[in-house]
């Protein structure tokens, strides 16, 4: 089975307060450390189980950014992805979900599927919007929020988180899955991993290779336009205070005001 | 305006009022519910503003996944033409939503908090990133789609009717493709996540999984429930169902209190329009402390114990 897992490059979610730049309105990523998503970690450990259950697999990680993003492949790959893909096009900046979906569905059909597998939704743009128009894009079903995989046959039986409890799901190959966070403890990286990560090629693909146009993805394609940026919301601040001891008293006073004690 | 319509034995779910209400506050709203229980959750949507409902209760959007429901909307989206498509940002609504824009080349904006209609068109507004919110619009015509934050908007109750009309949305044998083969409800103990008046959350700031029954003991005694960052729910600490943020529950309590969460925008996004917010955390730059009514500079694993003796006391005394 070919399974091919969508990675993203993401600023680092712990290393402080994701910023815009009010020129280019995009996500500041100068100056960020930038990780592999935690989420596809948790995707690529779904994967790479899968791969492991059984059977002659091939773990592709596929990934679209700038050339920096080799560094989350490398990641992918010590963490034991077979191979990995970089889908890189100064076109490609600003591109919306449909124009990023375009590219990665676009590549997956080179690099030859039978499951994809994405994480539900990145850290650093959260719309959860890529699976499912990667799926569409490429013609096959997608199963989301997936806590559990296997796979029998030509066939994939998955457990679905709902928000009142879980479905089990049964659907046949070609397919897309995105895994639910949280699912997957993923593993680390051994050092023979990492060394071995560092010694394998990357296969690149432009816009050109893809087969793309300037209107398909990047700016130029996408949709959404941001008109303007506003600071959010503030709630009205409160009281910040230092605790010398009595701040468990003031809670509980806070508590009593508002009625909940 | 359209709304995507999700229900429940009959009834639309609370983030689908919200919608409906807020569609109807720019001008004739529309409602689409597919599948068991549709017409009954029209009407109750009528109550709630919606001037038309288009509905088809055929078992087979019950029974797979995502894939007829869409077959269904792109029909009627590309007969009908509406301007814009409202879904909710849930698990069911999400996967409809992203593969009808696939498949109709819509734009989409997702995780909106508020819609206004100008001349001949609607502007969306978003947050990006933590501290800002992006006024955006769709360019390029046709429908738009739109994915809304869950509680961003107030359901009100105006005890109207709508004229519910029966489609027939007639999937492709293709959307047969993946089988609902069970379904199973999962039956938390205490008040529900997204409807408890009082939510007591960990962060990573807790130190480890262990710390949590200091959560959990606090949220019994206040008669609320537990919650978790993604942080700690990608760490594998507490179950996916306790997530709150972006993606996971909304939650708007009377009280939340947050214990070693420093506040980034996945969870803001899921918890900042609770009417009070409490947050302890060691680090006095942690955004969450800037959007608290009572911020504590402090050790969450110290005062934890300290507040649930504390409570014990008021109660008995």
């Amino acid at each position: 089975m070919r399974i091919v897992v969508c990675v993203k490059q993401v600023p680092d979610p712990n290393a402080g307060v994701a910023r815009i730049d009010p020129g280019t309105k995009r996500l500041v990523r100068d100056g960020v450390p930038n990780i592999l998503d935690p989420g596809v970690e948790v995707a690529l450990e779904a994967a790479l189980q899968l791969a492991e259950a059984g059977g002659d697999n091939t773990v592709t990680a596929l990934a679209m950014g700038p050339e920096s993003a080799t560094e989350a492949l490398r990641r992918a790959l010590a963490m034991g992805a077979h191979e990995a893909a970089l889908v890189t096009d100064p076109g490609l900046a600003g591109s919306d979900t449909l124009g990023t979906a375009r590219a990665l569905a676009a590549a997956i059909k080179q690099v030859g599927f039978d499951l994809v597998v994405c994480a539900t939704e990145s850290t650093d743009g959260y719309s959860g919007m890529v699976p499912g128009m990667v799926a569409e894009l490429l013609g096959v079903p997608h199963l989301s929020f997936i806590r559990q995989l296997s796979a029998t046959g030509d066939a994939i039986t998955a457990q679905r988180v709902t928000a009142h409890g879980y479905q089990t799901l049964r659907c046949a190959l070609p397919a897309l899955v995105a895994i639910a966070s949280g699912s997957h403890e993923p593993r680390y990286p051994a050092l023979r991993g990492i060394m071995a990560a560092k010694r394998k090629q990357i296969a690149t693909y432009d816009l050109a290779a893809l087969g793309l146009g300037a209107a398909d993805a990047g700016e130029a394609g996408a949709r959404e336009r941001v008109l303007a940026l506003q600071p959010a919301e503030q709630r009205s601040a409160g009281a910040v205070i230092e605790d010398d001891g009595t701040a468990a008293a003031r809670i509980a006073d806070f508590l009593q005001q508002r009625g909940v004690l | 305006m359209w709304v995507y319509g999700e229900s429940r034995d009959g009834q639309p779910t609370p983030v689908t009022l919200e919608l409906v209400s807020q569609a109807s506050a720019s001008g004739d709203a529309t409602v689409v519910f597919l599948g068991a229980g549709a017409a009954g959750a029209a009407a109750v949507a009528g109550e709630y503003g919606a001037a038309h409902a288009l509905v088809d209760e055929n078992p087979v959007y019950d029974q797979y996944l995502a894939l007829p429901a869409v077959d269904a909307l792109a029909s009627l989206v590309a007969a009908r033409q509406p301007d814009l498509l409202l879904f909710a940002t849930t698990y069911d609504s999400r996967d409809v939503a992203s593969r009808l824009a696939a498949r109709l080349g819509c734009g989409v904006v997702s995780n909106a908090t508020g819609i206004e209609a100008v001349d001949g068109g609607y502007r969306v507004l978003t947050p990006w990133g933590s501290e800002t919110v992006a006024v955006c619009e769709v360019t390029g015509g046709g429908t738009a789609i739109v994915l809304a934050r869950p509680k961003a908007f107030t359901a009100t109750h105006t005890g109207g009717s709508c004229a519910v009309e029966q489609f027939t949305g007639q999937p492709g044998a293709g959307a047969q493709a993946v089988q609902i083969v069970e379904t199973v409800e999962e039956v938390a103990e205490g008040p529900s996540l997204a409807d408890a008046k009082v939510v007591v959350s960990g962060g990573r700031g807790l130190g480890k999984p262990e710390n949590f029954t200091l959560i959990e003991e606090l949220a019994d005694l206040l008669g609320g429930a537990t919650g978790a960052t993604r942080a700690v729910v990608d760490a594998g600490w507490r179950p996916y169902a306790e997530q709150v943020g972006q993606t996971g529950v909304t939650v708007k309590p009377d009280v939340y209190l947050a214990w070693g969460i420093s506040g980034a925008i996945q969870h803001l996004a899921g918890m900042k329009n609770a009417k009070a917010i409490v947050a302890v955390n060691r680090d006095p730059d942690a955004p969450l402390l800037r959007n608290a009514d009572l911020g504590v500079v402090g050790d969450a694993l110290k005062i934890l114990p300290q507040l649930i003796d504390e409570v014990k006391r008021r109660r008995n005394g």
